[in-house]
């Protein structure tokens, strides 16, 4: 064995990358439940490629074949439901674990130097991500296939001048067709799975030049022992390894469970209308997207003019993209950030599931304003994150407060229109008290609560 | 040539020549990539004009015909909606059908049509293309009490009145579309090419 080992040593630095990366790469000891999605995402894309190769050997690309080919996989392939449903189940507990990989490094600050190009490569993966959903959705050419499809990339349309020309390049003929079917078959299967696995490759490669950050914050490689090796840091190879599976069995349990007994998730993971080939003259009652675009679907619909809510849906992903440079506090862990910061986390979270919730629903005068209300608030994060960057500079909350609350009355102001009517006069009142309540908690009640503005002292070592 | 100086300046030229000529061989060899995403001569040729029988349309009825891909619809309209449009004009966008986009010159009337009785619309939302759901009854509970009447659309809530008119607080901005279109006969209409232009 060893013999072997030696002789690809002399050809291929295998051991060399083995200690590296593995059992020679010391992670800190800390890391708790927030430290297993990095893993399962690269468990879920390994199942997405297996289970995607196995479809392709019984899918047809074509708009007169393509329903029946996945009815064909569903019952007639021996397994094929079985792969067909991992495959599904696997796009939407992908996104799952990947929100969660997110939201862990914006509560312990992964995002802040040195980890900024970890996190922009993060980025490139969700956008890589969300292209690559959104074309395999297409594929099964179902109602909302069709729909879903036929709104996002008129979406394209709605860009001044070159719209026309952009959005029909997408699809390669003036309607959405067998072109457009082909192509985003060729995306979907090659294409993007191509580029996602570079992403993950540089992703990592990355990480490991930095180190990972961990719920404390605390840079492990700043105390190290005489052989250089970090007094806080483990071998991620037994420890890690070991730990990581555990994370993967209690996954596999969920997986499994939606897989077998709610393999559509009561629509929201395999949508209804997709149950019925595409009808280019009828769209069906209801259209949604799947759950995981609909935070910035809602973001599109609160603002009245396509070209601009087009551009506030990218913005609202373009603005995670700065995030590295918005967050100044010096302080990475939310463990150790002051009231006020928690409260922001805690705010944003619930609008972001608002947010995701309204995309779903048909919009009412009530949901209207609601999702307008949850898309000021969306955005305000961003601003408020940056204001907390220097808390000591107190009197600057009420400066922050008075300018981002002119920056909320001013975009209530442009999209004020004589013609509300009564309901929707109402709730346009009622529901400024949301980003007034926000504003106030996160930049009032730190002015003038001294204890919602005192940060905790930074450990020098890693607790627990 | 161990000892023999580096010609910077000679360097730099041949540096940036190379660079240019592979740019250039770049953006040519990408030229045709580019190309093979546009439509082809298929898609292309795939725009033949359909007939369409309207003498069975019902009155008040909506008929559904594809063409270039799109669905198209002719309705029949009643009496009491032709004489009900121009009631509904303070509630539109653009009443008067001014936006020469959306209509042919012929059908920049009242009725937005060459018969007023016979409406033709390509049946895609001028917001982000769903097809809006044909709702002629007025007043109906999910619509609310002031409904004239036309059609609702079920992706963002558009509304248009039995002429394809926009209301306004739609999110879409512009009238559907009238496409070209002529009467071969009586009872059959020609959808996609104008009078004479054949
Ligand atoms: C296919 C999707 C992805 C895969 C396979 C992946 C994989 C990983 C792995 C294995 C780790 C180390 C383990 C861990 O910290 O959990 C990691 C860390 C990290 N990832 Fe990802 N990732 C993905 C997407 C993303 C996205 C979308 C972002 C955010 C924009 C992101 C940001 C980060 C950050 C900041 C770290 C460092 C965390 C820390 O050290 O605290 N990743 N990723
Ligand atoms: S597509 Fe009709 S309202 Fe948006």
């Amino acid at each position: 064995m060893s013999g072997l080992v030696n002789w690809i040593d002399d050809r291929f630095p295998l051991t060399k990358v083995w200690n590296e990366h593995l059992a020679q790469y010391y992670a800190p000891k800390n890391f708790n439940a927030w430290y297993f999605f990095g893993s399962l995402a690269m468990l879920v894309l390994v199942i997405q490629i297996v289970t995607g190769i196995l479809l392709t050997m019984h899918y047809k690309p074509d708009t007169m074949m393509a329903f029946t080919s996945v009815e064909h996989i569903m019952r007639d392939v021996p397994g094929g439901w079985f792969i067909r449903y991992m495959h599904s189940t696997g796009a939407s507990l992908f996104f799952v674990v990947v929100y969660l990989h997110m939201f862990r490094g914006l509560i312990y600050g992964s995002f802040k130097g040195p980890r900024e190009l970890v996190w922009l490569i993060g980025m490139a993966i969700y956008l890589a991500l969300m292209a690559e959903a959104f074309m395999g959705y297409l594929l099964p050419w179902g109602q909302m296939s069709f729909w879903g499809a036929q709104v996002i990339i008129n979406l394209f349309n709605t860009i001044p001048y070159i719209g026309d020309v952009v959005s029909t390049t997408i699809r390669g003929d003036f309607v959405i067709s067998d072109p457009t079917l082909n192509r985003f078959f060729a995306f979907h299967v090659i294409a993007v799975p191509l580029i996602l696995v570079g992403l993950v490759f540089v992703h990592i490669v990355a990480l490991h030049v930095v180190g990972s950050n961990n719920p404390d914050g605390v840079e492990i490689k700043k105390l190290k022992d005489k052989n250089g090796i970090p007094l806080d840091g483990i071998p991620f190879h037994p420890y890690y390894s070991v730990k990581d599976i555990a994370g993967i069995v209690v996954f596999l349990m969920v997986f499994f469970a939606i897989l077998f007994f709610m393999p559509e998730g009561g629509g929201y993971l395999l949508e209804h209308a997709n149950f019925e080939p595409a009808n280019p003259l009828k769209t069906p009652e209801h259209i949604a997207p799947v759950w995981y675009f609909t935070p910035f679907y809602t973001v599109l619909r609160a603002v009245p003019d396509p070209w601009y809510g087009t551009l506030a849906m990218f913005a609202a992903i373009a603005v995670l993209f700065i995030l590295p440079w918005l967050d100044k506090n010096p302080i990475k862990s939310i463990r150790y950030r002051n009231t006020a910061h928690k409260l922001n986390i805690v705010w944003f979270a619930v609008f972001f599931l608002i947010l995701g919730y309204l995309g779903v629903m048909p919009v009412t005068d009530f949901f209207r304003e609601l999702g307008t209300r949850a898309t000021q608030i969306y955005f305000l994060f961003f601003l408020v994150t940056a204001a907390h960057s220097r808390p000591d500079k107190r009197a600057m909350y009420l400066v922050w407060f008075i300018a981002l609350a002119a920056l909320v009355l001013f975009t209530d102001w442009l999209r004020w229109s004589d013609s509300f009517t009564g309901p929707q006069r109402h709730y346009f009142w009622m529901m400024m008290a949301l980003p007034a309540t926000y504003l106030a908690s996160t930049l009032l009640l730190p002015l003038f609560v001294g204890r919602c503005n005192a940060e905790k002292e930074v450990p020098e070592r890693v607790t627990g | 040539m161990a000892n023999s100086k580096v010609d910077k300046g000679r360097r730099r030229f041949l540096v940036a020549a190379t660079s240019v000529v592979g740019a250039v061989g770049t953006a040519a060899m990408a030229t045709p990539f580019v190309m093979s995403l546009t439509p082809s001569a298929r898609a292309l040729a795939a725009g033949a004009p359909v007939e369409v029988n309207i003498s069975k349309i019902e009155a008040g009825q909506q008929l559904r015909v594809i063409w270039r891909g799109k669905p198209v619809w002719v309705v029949n309209r009643t009496p009491e909606m032709i004489a009900k449009l121009p009631s509904v004009d303070p509630k539109l966008t653009d009443p008067d059908s001014e936006v020469e986009s959306q209509q042919p010159a012929y059908a920049q009337n009242v009725h937005r049509a060459i018969k007023e009785q016979y409406l033709v619309l390509i049946g895609i939302c001028t917001h982000l293309g769903c097809s809006p759901t044909y709702r002629p009854e007025l007043a109906p509970a999910d619509l609310g009490a002031s409904w004239p009447g036309g059609w609702y659309c079920p992706c963002h809530g558009s509304r248009f009145d039995m002429a394809g008119r926009v209301m306004k607080g739609s999110p879409a901005g512009t009238n559907l579309e009238v496409p070209p279109y002529h009467y071969k006969t009586d009872t059959t209409i020609l959808v996609g090419v104008s009078k004479g232009v054949a």
